[in-house]
This record gives structure tokens, C-alpha cells and sequence, in this order.
């Protein structure tokens, strides 16, 4: 072993979570879904699987939708990372967190807050999907629950209304 | 077990030169991570062998699809989102494009790279047998310099690679010389998104006077390697398609494969499924009519 130690060591790692700057003194392969729910407290990001197939974890990083199970923070490193916490406008839901209450799209809620990240990314490059669409934009977002047809249903209402943005 | 963030080292040298001079310095020691749609997985399960990474991430050099009148080059460190996305790939190069959409789900097209699917070397990878049916080039870098090698002659065996212990794959070339052709392209999994493929098929074909003039097949998930069938295109080519045709080129490509018995199928029916998409293949490209230019 003859590594220097301090490549091991934490370091400061500074990056913006839903419009505010953080900086986090972690190791750098802690993987971002750990210090956003460990280090900063923001725990609607969910761990499903821990190895991408769930998509429980995704959050956006930069605008594009992620699985924070299978980053290293340091690849966050100046990133502007959304999580579900990112989403309301103080006591108002965000269109599609309404639509997911009104059809019925979220029950034991494990798989709700990237199911909806997962729908905000594909109403951010198709306001007004398909059904195929909205299939394939949620087919790396797992339930087990719903069945899924009242997510898509949700997902279907906001991009109809064109509020998904 | 779970890993300990405290027992890895990552770094993020920022540039490719600086990330081949810290392979050269200490070559096999340093594992390149880019999206970490692989390393990651084995990272939380406890099972990465490396406890030293440098990340390759949107390395700007790695992450440009450049196009030239003969070829596209596409960095090794486009997404599989960057993939779907481009124009001239979509067109052209139409089994590289859908094998990109077949990759897990929107969030791991994100970040996956063709880079690391070539790299990580899974002989169920979607979209290696596109490579092989395009006879892509890879353009593989280090410290001292290129080298451009022949994608069909890069993995050696089981997840094994020509790749150095100093080396990256730096882009991966494309010859624009397929727009006559008829492309197919089947994945045939337990469902659609994010399964890993029982069998799947890139193939592309040309017709000129009734007979198959060219023919390209390879398959994933049939043999150690992503496997080129040269055999059953030799059966193929030159000849018209009719039903004894397809028949023994269903048989010539059961015989050539070498599938196995795993978690996710059986060698016995990975041979039936390979039969079946070959003559699938056959059948569509004698409808398919006289190639377009």
C-alpha cells in the first residue's frame, strides 16, 4: 500500500441542490444519493435497488435525469443537482405532484419521487407526450404497487394541460 | 458486503492528457469510470477489485461526435442519450441508434457511455453486434500515442480486451458506407425496458438482381464474446432467399453460436431464438426490395 493517504481523505466538494449552493466534506466515491439523504438531510430521494435497474434514486443532475445510486459525488462536483425537495413552490405542488395525487399515481411512495423526476425530464423534452412516450420516459422507474397505469395516467393529464415544465 | 467510500481513492484530472499520464505512471492500477453504470454497481456490491479510479466523465475530449465525409467518429464517452439523439447516427447507422434506446432506462442512457459498453465487454451488450455488423474501428489512446484497431478483433475472450493497461478507447469510428442497406434489429428479453438480452440481433443486408449481394449478422448473449456469424452470412450471400434458404441459414446460425445456460435463459433456447431471428432477418430483407441510395 503505498498510496498517499491523503487521496483517501474527504475533501470539500461544493455543487447547488434545487438552486442553493452546498458544500459537503465526504469521501469522494460516497455516492450523491447517500449525501443528499445523509449529509443534507434531503431524504425524498429513495434507494430501491442500489444498482440503477429502480430508478427510486433518480434525481437531475445538470437537467438530465440520473440515477444518484451509481454516482460518485465527486462527479457532482460543480453540477446543479434537482430533487424532488426542488420541485414544490413552497406549499404549492408542482403539476405533476398534484396529478400524482389526484389519480391515485403514489401509494406506498417509495418509487414516487423518481417516478416524478423521471416525468419532469420528459415533459422538459416533450411537453406533450405520447402514451408511448410517457411509457418509455418511466420505463427505467419501477412499481410495485400501482400497476402503472395511474402514473401514466398523471403524467398523461399534465402533459395534456402543458404545466409539466 | 457493502464498500466504504474511505477505502477508494477517485480523482478527476479534468483532461485526457492528464488522465494518460497518470495510466502511464502506474498502468493497470488506476480503473477509468465514467458514467458508472457498471463500475458502480460492482462498487456498492462490494465486489470492484480497483480501490483506485480516475474518473473520465464528460472528458470534452471523449464526448464529440465528429463527422468527416467518409466517416463518424463517436467519442468514447457519448452517452447512449447522446447516441439517440444525433442526427447522422440516427440515419446512418440506424442498429447503433436502437441498440442505444434498448440500454436500461432514460436515466442510465444518460450516463452510460459506448465507450464503457465496449469496455465492460458483457457479450449481452445491446449495442456491440451494431459495431460488429458496421466494422467499426476503435481508436484506442495513450501517452504515446494512437493506435486504430478493428472492433471485430477487440475482445479477445471473456470480458478479456486488446486494451493496454495504459490505454483508453478514445473514439469509435464508423464508415458511412451503410445507407443501402436494410438494417433489423431484434432484442428478444423478459420485457422491454431495462432487461438484459436473452439473444439479440443486429443484422444488415443489401439485395442486387434477387440475390443477397451482402449480408452482415452478429448476435449478443450467444457466446463468450459479441459473435460475428461469418459462417451463416456465407451461407447466405450470393444466393436468392427462398424457404430452403432460410431454413439453412436458421441451421448454420443454431451452429455457430455457442450460448450457455445462465440466469436469465438456456442454451437450448438461445439456439431456437437464434434461428428464429436469422430467418426473420431473411424474410423481411426479401420484401425489403432493392436497396435505397
Amino acid at each position: 500500500m503505498n498510496e498517499s493517504p491523503q487521496n483517501r481523505a474527504e475533501c470539500d466538494i461544493p455543487f447547488q441542490v434545487n438552486g442553493k449552493l452546498v458544500a459537503v466534506r465526504v469521501y469522494p466515491m460516497e455516492r450523491l444519493l447517500d449525501v443528499l439523504r445523509e449529509e443534507l438531510g434531503l431524504t425524498g430521494t429513495k434507494e430501491g435497488c442500489g444498482e440503477g435497474e429502480c430508478g427510486s434514486c433518480a434525481v437531475l443532475m445538470d437537467g438530465a435525469l440520473v440515477n444518484s445510486c451509481l454516482i460518485p459525488v465527486l462527479q457532482a462536483k460543480g453540477a446543479k443537482i434537482t430533487t424532488i425537495e426542488g420541485l414544490a413552490r413552497g406549499e404549492q405542488l408542482h403539476a405533476l405532484q398534484q396529478a400524482f395525487l389526484d389519480c391515485g399515481g403514489a401509494q406506498c411512495g417509495i418509487c414516487t419521487p423518481g417516478m416524478i423526476l423521471a416525468a419532469y425530464h420528459l415533459l422538459s423534452t416533450k411537453p406533450q407526450p405520447s402514451l408511448e412516450d410517457i411509457r418509455e420516459g418511466l420505463s427505467g422507474n419501477l412499481c410495485r404497487c400501482t400497476g402503472y397505469e395511474q402514473i401514466v395516467e398523471a403524467v398523461a393529464k399534465v402533459g395534456r394541460r402543458g404545466s409539466g415544465g | 458486503m457493502r464498500a466504504r467510500p474511505a477505502d477508494y481513492e477517485l480523482v478527476a484530472p479534468g483532461t485526457l492528457s492528464a488522465v494518460l499520464s497518470l495510466l502511464a505512471q502506474e498502468p493497470g492500477e488506476w480503473l477509468p469510470i465514467a458514467g458508472g453504470t457498471d463500475v458502480m454497481v460492482q462498487y456498492s456490491a462490494g465486489t470492484l477489485p480497483a480501490r483506485k479510479l480516475v474518473s473520465i466523465w464528460s472528458l470534452p475530449e471523449l464526448r464529440q461526435i465528429e463527422v468527416t465525409p467518409s466517416e463518424v467518429r463517436v467519442g468514447a464517452g457519448c452517452t447512449f442519450a447522446d447516441l439517440r439523439q444525433h442526427e447522422i447516427v440516427g440515419r446512418e447507422f440506424a442498429l447503433l441508434a436502437k441498440a442505444a434506446g434498448w440500454t436500461g432506462g432514460i436515466a442510465n442512457q444518460n450516463r452510460g457511455t459506448l465507450g464503457g459498453n465496449i469496455i465492460n465487454g458483457s457479450p449481452a451488450a445491446d449495442s456491440l453486434p451494431a459495431l460488429l455488423v458496421y466494422e467499426a474501428e476503435l481508436v484506442l489512446v495513450s501517452v504515446k500515442g494512437e493506435r486504430r484497431v478493428p472492433y471485430g478483433d477487440f475482445h479477445t475472450d471473456y470480458r478479456k480486451t486488446q486494451l493496454a493497461p495504459d490505454e483508453l478507447v478514445r473514439s469509435v469510428c464508423l464508415s458511412r458506407r451503410f445507407s443501402g442497406y436494410y438494417a433489423h434489429a431484434r432484442k428478444v428479453g423478459a420485457r422491454n425496458a431495462q432487461a438484459i438480452s436473452k439473444v439479440c440481433l443486429a443484422a444488415l443486408g443489401r439485395l442486387a438482381d434477387g440475390v443477397v449481394d451482402d449480408v452482415r449478422l452478429a448476435m449478443g448473449s450467444v457466446a463468450p464474446v459479441p459473435l460475428r456469424l461469418r459462417e451463416t452470412e456465407r451461407t447466405v450471400k450470393g444466393r436468392r432467399i427462398e424457404p430452403e434458404l432460410i431454413q439453412v441459414a436458421s441451421r448454420a446460425a443454431a451452429a455457430e453460436i455457442r450460448p450457455i445456460d445462465d440466469i436469465r435463459s438456456t442454451a437450448r433456447y438461445r439456439t431456437a431464438v437464434a434461428g428464429n431471428l436469422v430467418a426473420e432477418f431473411l424474410e423481411r430483407l426479401s420484401v425489403a426490395g432493392p436497396a435505397q441510395k
